[in-house]
């Protein structure tokens, strides 16, 4: 029932030093990712970037990194969902997000959790999906349906 | 930084809210907090084959699924569902979810080639 945290697991068939250059490099981790992203990951250090994702081309991608520990753990905070034009993300809580990679049988295990959602302001979370907001009431009905049937 | 979705949670995370309300007394209660006031004991306990005590113990369960949540009125606790709150913030963290999927799918193929 956790509404804090994502946790992802995927086996990737490539080498673990392979892995950790798409994700420490910033212009690999910027590829994948859908922004253009310039700089060193250090920890401390902030990289910015323009996204690149169609229809996101007015959002900056923005992380912190915290920690590198080659091969084994990058991570980083952002705010995340920060897609709105003109508002100011700064002043609200970050979400963190770590890549932890292992050496398993053919290839690389990468887990990634992005944790700390619970801080974000709910009226936040909840605007994205304003428009497909179904009523309370309606859910019961669906409840019931689903307990009755 | 795909367009957003809005699924639904998944069966797994679901069950402990089914669970809670595979009780004929917790699921009237649900449905007549749904009707969107708040409500207190006495008047949710109204018309109820059961008594006070065993309504406010149902409340409880509910309110460990995260169901309903209770604030104090003056005097009186009173009583209202949670879930909307709760499902908003989990289709939320679906549709960022469904982001990652996407994300490390891009991944999969920038390092396996």
């Amino acid at each position: 029932m956790s509404t804090d945290r994502i946790e992802k697991k995927v086996v990737l068939r490539a080498p673990r030093s392979r892995v950790w250059r798409a994700l420490a490099n910033a212009e690999e981790l910027g590829a994948w990712f859908g922004a253009k992203l310039q700089g060193r990951f250090t920890p401390g250090a902030r990289v910015q970037g323009p996204v690149t994702y169609p229809g996101y081309e007015h959002v900056t991608m923005d992380i912190t990194v915290e920690r590198v520990e080659p091969e084994r753990l990058f991570s980083f905070r952002w705010h995340p969902d920060a897609v709105e034009p003109g508002v100011d993300y700064s002043g609200e809580p970050t979400t963190l997000v770590e890549f932890h990679l292992e050496e398993v049988a053919g290839g690389t295990q990468l887990t990634v959790i992005e944790s700390g959602f619970d801080r974000i302001p709910l009226a936040r979370r909840a605007k994205a999906f304003r428009d497909n907001e179904a009523g309370w009431a309606e859910q019961v009905k669906n409840i019931e349906r689903h307990v009755s049937s | 930084m795909s367009p957003r979705s809005a699924r639904l949670a998944g069966p797994a995370e679901a069950a402990p809210v089914f669970a809670a309300l595979g009780d004929e007394t917790r699921l009237a209660l649900m449905t007549r907090l749904g009707r969107g006031q708040p409500l207190s004991i006495a008047e949710l306990a109204q018309g109820m084959p059961v008594t006070r005590q065993a309504v406010t113990k149902h409340l409880h369960v509910l309110s460990h699924a995260g169901l309903v949540r209770d604030f104090r009125r003056g005097r009186e606790r009173m009583w209202q569902p949670e879930a909307q709150r709760l499902a908003e913030a989990r289709r939320y963290l679906d549709a960022i979810s469904k982001r990652w999927d996407e994300a490390l799918a891009r991944l999969k193929t920038l390092v396996e080639d």
